[in-house]
Parts: C-alpha cells; structure tokens; sequence
C-alpha cells in the first residue's frame, strides 16, 4: 500500500524512542548480558562478587551434558508431535465446518477459551484430568475396561499426556487462522474448479490448499516457536518428570538455574534455546515474507 | 444471471436429492459444532464443577456431574492465603503494563507507518525478531540484572519486563490498523496547523480503537498468565496469581477443591473476555497472519 510520510526531522525519533529503549532494556541488554554469564561460574543465591571467570568452560561442560541433550531431544518431540496434530486437527474441523452455518459463531468462541486461559491453570486442569486417583481420563479407561494407569508417572506416558495437552490448547488456534485464511479466499477459482466437475475433495487438494498455503505457513512456524517457549505446561503437570522425559529445553534452563543453582551453565543452555529459535526465525521470514510479497 | 449459468453447465448439481442431502448434511454440521463445542470444553466445565465440590463428593469413585455445590473451597481460598494481595498486585501489574505498551507501542507503530527516517527498517525488523525471544532465555538475566537494580520482589519491576514482553505483539497489531487508516485524514489535519502528537491523539488513536481493544486484551492476558518470570521476580508481598496457584501444589496430597477454585478464579478474566470480545480476539489472533 502506498503510504506517504508526513513528518521528518527528529519527531520520528521521539516517536520510535519510548519502545526503543524499553525493548533495549527488557529484552536486548538480558540477552547480551546472558552471554557475558555465560563465561561465568556462579553459584544461585551468593553476592555477584563471589562469581568466577572460567572461560569457555561452562561451554565445554553443557556439549558433554546428556541432560542437555536429553532437553532438546524432548523439546523436538514435543514440538514435532503437537505441531503435526494441531496442524491437521485444525484443518480437518476447519474444512469440515468452513461455511455458513449456525453452531459456528460459538464454536469459535468455545475454542477460543483455552487460548485465553492461563498456561498454569492449563497445566492444573489437566494434571487433575490425568490423575491416577480422581481423574476423569482413568475414570473413562477404566469404564471401557483397560487398565488404569498413573500416567503422568509412568515412563512413556508423561509425554504423550503433555502432548495431548497442548493439542487442546493450540488447535483452535489453527483452526481460527485457517477459518479466516478459508473466508478470505478469492471465489473465483473455487467456483470455476465446481463448475468444471470437480469434487469436494479435489477442489481442497488442488484449489483450497494451495491458495491456504501461506497462511498454513504463518501458522505452523508462529506454533513452532511458541512450542519452544512453552515451560508452564510440563512445569505444573510433571515438572520434568517422571526422571527427565518431560524435561523441555525451557524447563531444562530454568531448572540449571534455580533448582541446581548453576547460572552460568544456564546462561550457556539459553544461548541453544535462542539459537533454535533464531533459525526458526530466519525460516520463518525466508519462506513467509516472499509468499506474501507474491500476494 | 450467474446462477442461471451455473445451473446450465452442470445440471446435476442442483437436483432435489442431491438438495436433501446437502440440507440434512449441513444441518448435521451444525449439530456437529455444538457437540465439538461441548467436548471441547468438558475439561473447563470438569475445572468448575470440581471447584463447587466438597472433598469427600471429589474422592467419590467415578466424576459425579450432578451434586450439591459447596462454596467452601473458595471461602478457604479467599480468606486464607492472602489472596486479595495476589489478585491487587496481578490487576496493578496487568493494567499498568497494558497501559504503557499500548501508548508506547501507539506511538513506535505510528512512526513506522507514517514516518521515513534512517533506522526504519532496522527497528521494524528486529521488533520482528524480538518477539520470538522465549522467556526462558531472558530468566536468568533478568533475574541477575533486577536483583542488581534493586527492581525485583517489586510491582514496578515486573510491569517493565511484561511492557516489553508485549511490546513486540502490539507493534505488530497496530502496524496493521494504523496502515489502513486514510492518510488524507493526516493530510487535511496537517493544513489546519495540527502537529504529529495531537494528530496521533486526535485523529489516529479514535480510528484504531478496534485495533487497541485487541492489543490490550492480549497484553493483559500475558500479564495476568505470565507464570515463570513472575515466579523468579515476586515474593510473599509481590507475588501474583499464577504464581500463587502453585502454592497449593504438594507433592503429598493435593487439595484439589482448592486448587481448581484457584484456577477458576484466575481463568474468570480469560472466560469473561472470551465471551465479552469474541470478535476482537479473533481479529487479533490472525492479524498480520492472514492479512499479511
């Protein structure tokens, strides 16, 4: 869109300054200043006199770590599954239910509840569900004659329910971006694919979903991403647990730092997080950004 | 006259049977998104059903749907952990920081829609970038740094922290509201003697409020759910809700009718909003996604 800028000299400055400055405080001067930690043996709680500079050794010790590995081992599991589930999940509701029909205007807003809702609430709510006790998911198995389980307590368990977890939170919103993408498609092609005799289901392989694909795009990076940010969840349900299966890479930090107390090899598992993260962002804006510019 | 064309080249399309089926089918649909809604929310009506719950009525074996409510859990709740202190600081630190990122994020979109300067580009970008930072990687920081400022176990210092959480988001949200306003509005503004900030206050802000509505929902719900910064940042005096709801989470026997009325509470806002502002959540959720 043309846009034709009214202002020059130093307003535009004092304009941009404000959030600048937050921005630089909040978020880039932790981050430089997580590197610098990252060179540093200290102990959690002891004066910041008492830290010690050791070089790259934090470094050394956090690429022989298996629990490292195990962290980034999980987060891509966990990411890889949900994502998957949502992506399709969101899809398919979002072909099946697509056009003008009554129940919608409330289904979208009953799906949006788990988005809004507290991750910690999230992550209580469904510890309660996976209960082995007084939960109403070993109610429901043990109504269809299986075998009760402790899930979140049971190796290979713990995992699946956090996944599962997340895929209530997030499908909708797939299914939300996808509903909008769907509603802002040209007519044109749809009609003309109906008019020459083709079915439902060749008109959304072959018309619908390549129109979608930018959108679908958005969507399963933005998911990517902010499985890689969520901790909140796998804190409240199982923290980390049962041994380090439910360990996220987030998680994995947080505790390095206040439950083993180690800051610098904190810092240091943070700059794999934020490494992870800026690939995904620069895929992100390699793959979206020109299939937008083509729109 | 579309129609009459449609029909003529494909004229099975529009027979009576296959009319029926469509009816029955999209009739059927519509029983499908009810039901999909209801499943969909079992585990929220399961959370507020389990909070008006007596301990024995939640040992029972089997989930009882129908059963005399109690009030006793949200009592325990209120009056004994200091609860009120959590919900003051979780409304100051919500409200104060949704109000500085929407005026502070007002004022950065602003100026990078309308304005040409040297650094335009690089502050659009890496605002970009800067959204994608997971909090995990600024807790320990932030930690070390608001000790050494003397801004942790503070109101102030996590209110800061959460204005640039959510400055990212909003900027993103604005950009795309403030771009579709006519510019020709600024123009006639700026012949009658109007300067940047009165045109920003005046004319700009008025016509984005839909846009405003739906950055401030989303900053405030961060706000009010952020949970691991909040818990590394606050103390006894300082600490929110989220961070509260922990509390009652023990290894050895969980009280769960206190813990989902906990829950309950600190989901009310989300659930109120949801049905409040359907529309501007939707619009915020796929702004610059779909709109590109």
């Amino acid at each position: 869109m043309a846009q034709q800028r009214l202002f020059r000299g130093v307003t535009p400055y004092l304009f941009v300054a404000p959030a600048v400055f937050v921005l630089a405080f909040t978020c880039l001067y932790p981050v430089i200043k997580g590197f610098e930690l990252s060179f540093f043996d200290w102990s959690l709680g002891t004066p910041i006199e008492s830290r010690k500079y050791i070089g790259w050794e934090n470094f050394l010790w956090a690429v022989t770590d298996p629990t490292l590995y195990n962290s980034i081992k999980v987060t891509l599991i966990f990411t890889a599954c949900s994502v998957a589930a949502e992506l399709f999940l969101g899809l398919l509701i979002a072909f099946l239910l697509e056009k003008g029909l009554k129940g919608l205007a409330l289904l979208r807003t009953a799906f949006i509840i788990p988005i809004m809702i507290a991750p910690v609430v999230v992550g209580l709510l469904w510890r309660y569900l996976f209960d082995a006790n007084f939960g109403l998911i070993n109610y429901v198995v043990s109504l269809l004659g299986l075998q009760p389980k402790v899930w979140l307590g049971t190796p290979g368990w713990a995992l699946p329910a956090v996944i599962i977890t997340d895929i209530w939170q997030w499908t909708p919103f797939m299914f939300i971006l996808f509903l909008a993408g769907l509603q802002s498609l040209p007519k044109d092609p749809v009609e003309a694919a109906h008019v020459d005799g083709a079915t439902t289901w060749q008109v959304i392989r072959h018309v619908k979903l390549p129109l979608l694909a930018p959108v679908i795009w958005v969507a399963v990076i933005l998911r990517i991403i902010d499985a890689f940010r969520s901790l909140e969840v796998m804190y409240i349900m199982t923290f980390g647990g049962p041994g380090r299966e439910t360990e996220v890479l987030s998680l994995h930090i947080y505790k390095t730092a206040f439950t083993a107390q180690r800051l610098g090899l904190a810092a240091v598992n943070a700059i794999f997080l934020l490494a992870f993260i800026f690939l995904l962002s620069m895929a992100f804006l390699i793959l979206v950004r020109p299939a937008f510019a083509k729109k | 006259m579309k129609e009459n064309s449609l029909a003529m080249k494909n004229p099975t399309a529009r027979t009576g049977s296959a009319q029926t089926g469509w009816g029955a089918w999209k009739a059927g649909k519509s029983l499908l998104a009810y039901l999909l809604a209801f499943v969909y929310l079992i585990p929220v009506i399961v959370l507020i059903l389990t909070s008006f719950k007596t301990q024995i009525q939640i040992m029972e074996k089997g989930f009882g749907w129908f059963f005399m409510p109690t009030l006793m859990n949200y009592t325990n709740v209120l009056w004994e952990q200091g609860f009120f202190r959590y919900m003051i600081n979780s409304l100051v630190v919500g409200l104060a920081s949704t109000f500085f990122t929407l005026i502070i994020g007002g004022f950065a979109s602003y100026a990078i829609v309308r304005f040409n300067f040297i650094g335009r580009g690089t502050i659009s970008f890496g605002t970009l970038l800067l959204r994608m930072i997971p909090p995990a990687v600024l807790v320990v920081p932030i930690y070390v740094l608001w000790t050494y400022f003397g801004l942790a176990d503070t109101r102030l210092g996590l209110t800061i922290i959460y204005i640039g959480l959510n400055l990212p988001f909003t900027i993103w949200v604005l950009i795309s509201f403030i771009s579709e306003v006519p510019v020709e509005l600024e123009e006639a503004a700026v012949v009658d003697g109007c300067g940047p900030w009165k045109i920003f206050f005046q004319v700009i802000l008025p016509l984005i409020k839909p846009g405003l509505a739906a950055a401030a929902i989303f900053t405030f719900r961060i706000s009010w759910n952020e949970f691991i910064l909040a818990l590394v940042l606050t103390n006894r005096m300082t600490r929110t809700l989220p961070v509260a709801t922990t509390i009652y989470l023990t290894d050895t026997g969980i009280e769960w009718g206190n813990i989902t009325a906990m829950g309950t509470l600190v989901a009310l806002p989300a659930i109120i909003f949801t049905f409040l502002a359907a529309k501007q959540l939707i619009a915020g959720l796929t702004a610059g996604a779909v709109k590109g």
